[in-house]
């Protein structure tokens, strides 16, 4: 666990094995004709029915970076396997999306590779060239602008930058701007560093709105973390459900669905989308064109966008993409729709560019403000 | 790390059947597997990071990599990770020393030696995510002991868990046990009778000690703070687990690297901080090597 020596060698011996050639092309054939890793919706294999068949056949699916605790990941695959009898295999919990990439690369081939991936837009965008095009059959209830036109990856559930903070220590909170107080000493943690990690990154851009700037200018939020750092308030530490439930960040910016599954480790929690700076994101699913269970990682698709598994991701506080769709047809769970926590104000989703900009921005300021 | 001495039979056996040149002599064989593992472990990785350092994720060559070594904030993490190296293995080797020579002090299967060796065997392990938290829940902000002291009015948080006075504090915790259980073999060759020599020969504990103990101890008190120094150059997990925030030592710099979500296409940057790792660990395996040639001078 300590070498970096290791890992790297890990890797080498990871890297040798990845050299053995791909696998033909066995999987199942649908009723239309198509090979299961070559069909782009379950109309196209033949139908539902022929695609739960071929997945049952295969019996098994791979997942990557999927945290019981994340989005209610936990509850959907127990959902999954009980509906379908088809075994989840999840690899690097705690993975970041491009450990997701990394070992789609380094696993290719092999019946370990992950099938479908769930990661950060960012990520997505550069690697499309790995996914398989697939088209869910609720695709056309998801707007245009959070999937990609052939369905090489589809925005799947997001939800909004909030402060999580422990009611039992702090009055309520309600701006980004109340974490300076002095009653916050040691006490406001980010999920993870912005350099690398998706929330954190939000983190900084959530509080340039609350301070003033933009989104296309975050300086106001490093300066703002810099003020945080500077009145003693900043704790360098990540934030994740153990640090919730020792009490080491009683204050916790992260995604509102994380901040909401963090009651389960502190009860007092209570999650808040600061005022005026409402930052959303949606992470994507996509397929792995290699992947080593084509059936089921299509029948894992059709699962997480149908009603069923929409609702489940509502269950863990997160926002699914067809939340507008269900709740005209009426097939939103209501009660956990009222549940999530309001949003005030406008919600500012980055565009490329700008993200690509505050990238560069963070990169090369970061560390020195908070360092 | 025990000699097998080669009985003059056997090694006259094999001169002879060289000589002869009736049988090819086999004795190789037995040192394959230990290749096979260098290779594999060792050679393989090293050169692939000496060549990814040197390319584009497609393969092109390229200077770019390596260029970023010359970064102020890589700069800083290097000199960051080497004063932390340097700091814990030079105290854990004091400290490891002295403890290592209070128990063989004591008689060879008592309890404290016993104890010690025992305790040292598993703290040496406990790195990583366990030994993070550990400090964490104990002296962090919100830590038992800190929360302790705070309400007998002695305000000590403050954050210093969370900066490299913090990984300081927190590699003494594997790198003691580590050079007790290192330093023990060696002090443990030291012959009482050599002390007896000494003092027939009217040497006091001085003499003894100028003459005789520090000279003998000192090539393997220089191995193990060498080993220490790469153990903690190393050391990823518990920095990982401590610190959250910007990469203030060189392995955290390589996660980033490698993982960011953020910041996407730095994976062969990460191998030339890696290869950056190589050399430090070469120079200091050099100048070991040197010191070892000087020191041992007086054994021969």
């Amino acid at each position: 666990m300590r070498g970096v020596g290791a890992s790297v060698a890990v890797g080498a011996i990871v890297a040798l094995a990845a050299c053995a050639p791909p696998s033909d092309d066995d999987s199942a054939v649908g009723e239309g004709g198509v090979s299961a890793s070559s069909a782009t919706s379950a109309e196209e294999f033949g139908g539902m029915d022929a695609l739960i068949a071929a997945a049952k056949e295969e019996g098994e699916l791979n997942v990557i970076a999927l945290p019981d605790n994340w989005a209610n990941y936990g509850e959907i695959k127990a959902a999954f396997t009980e509906k379908y009898g088809i075994k989840i295999t999840t690899d690097q919990p705690d993975g970041a999306s491009q450990d997701e990439i990394n070992s789609v690369k380094t696993e290719k081939g092999r019946s370990t590779a992950p099938d479908v991936l769930d990661m950060g837009s960012a990520v997505t965008l550069a690697n499309t060239d790995l996914y398989a095009a697939y088209k869910v059959a609720t695709w056309d209830d998801i707007p245009d602008a959070q999937k990609e036109s052939t369905g090489l990856w589809v925005n799947d559930y997001g939800g909004y930058m909030s402060i999580g903070y422990d009611s039992s220590k702090f009055n309520s909170v309600t701006a980004l701007k109340d974490l300076l107080g002095s009653d916050f000493k040691n006490s406001v943690a980010l999920n993870g560093d912005p350099t690398q990690a998706g929330a954190a990154f939000s983190g900084v851009v959530a509080a340039s709105l609350g301070n003033g700037g933009s989104a296309d200018d975050i300086s106001k939020g490093v300066d703002f973390f810099k003020e945080l750092k500077d009145s003693g308030n900043f704790v360098p530490v990540q934030s994740s459900p153990a640090t919730i439930k020792s009490g080491e960040t009683p204050v916790a910016l992260d995604w509102d669905y994380n901040n909401a599954a963090a009651v389960s480790e502190n009860k007092n929690w209570k999650t808040v989308v600061p005022e005026g700076a409402v930052v959303g994101s949606y992470y994507n699913q996509a397929i792995n064109a290699d992947a080593p269970h084509p059936a089921a990682a299509r029948l894992w698709q059709e699962f997480l966008f149908s009603d069923e598994g929409q609702n489940l991701f509502l269950g863990g506080g997160a926002r699914p993409v067809r939340m507008d769709a269900m709740t005209d047809a009426g097939t939103i769970d209501a009660d956990l729709a009222a549940k999530l926590p309001e949003v005030p104000g406008e919600p500012v989703f980055l565009t490329t560019e700008q993200t690509e900009a505050a990238t560069k921005y963070l990169t090369e300021n970061w560390a020195k403000a908070i360092g | 790390m025990t000699s097998v001495p080669v009985t003059p039979e056997a090694g006259e056996t094999a001169a002879r059947s060289t000589r002869t040149g009736r049988r090819v002599p086999l004795s190789w064989l037995g040192v394959v597997p230990f290749l096979a593992y260098v290779g594999l472990f060792l050679i393989l990785p090293t050169v692939l990071v000496v060549v990814q350092a040197f390319g584009t994720p497609e393969g092109q060559p390229t200077l770019a990599n390596v260029k970023a070594l010359g970064e102020s904030y890589v700069l800083e993490a290097f000199w960051r990770s080497i004063l932390l190296s340097l700091s814990t293995a030079a105290i854990g080797a004091v400290f490891g020393a002295v403890l290592a020579y209070l128990v063989v002090s004591g008689p060879a299967d008592g309890i404290v030696r016993r104890t010690v060796t025992a305790a040292a065997g598993v703290l040496a392990q406990f790195g990583g995510v366990t030994l993070a938290f550990a400090f964490m829940v104990s002296v962090g902000n919100q830590g038992l002991i800190t929360l302790m002291l705070q309400g007998t009015g002695l305000d000590v948080s403050g954050g210093w868990l969370y900066r490299l006075s913090g990984l300081i504090v927190v590699y003494l915790y594997f790198q003691i046990p580590l050079m007790v259980l290192v330093f023990l073999p060696a002090l443990d060759g030291v012959k009482p009778q050599w002390r007896e020599a000494t003092e027939s020969l009217g040497g006091g504990t001085w003499a003894y000690w100028r003459h005789v103990g520090v000279p003998l101890l000192t090539p393997p008190f220089l191995g193990a703070f060498l080993l220490l120094f790469a153990n903690a150059f190393a050391a990823y997990a518990t920095a990982a687990a401590l610190i959250g925030q910007g990469g203030i030592i060189i392995p955290l710099q390589i996660r980033t690297a490698m993982t960011s979500e953020t910041v996407l296409g730095q994976e062969n940057v990460a191998k030339a901080l890696a290869l950056g790792m190589v050399v430090v660990v070469g120079v200091a395996m050099a100048l070991y090597s040197w010191m070892q040639r000087r020191s041992a001078r007086w054994l021969r």
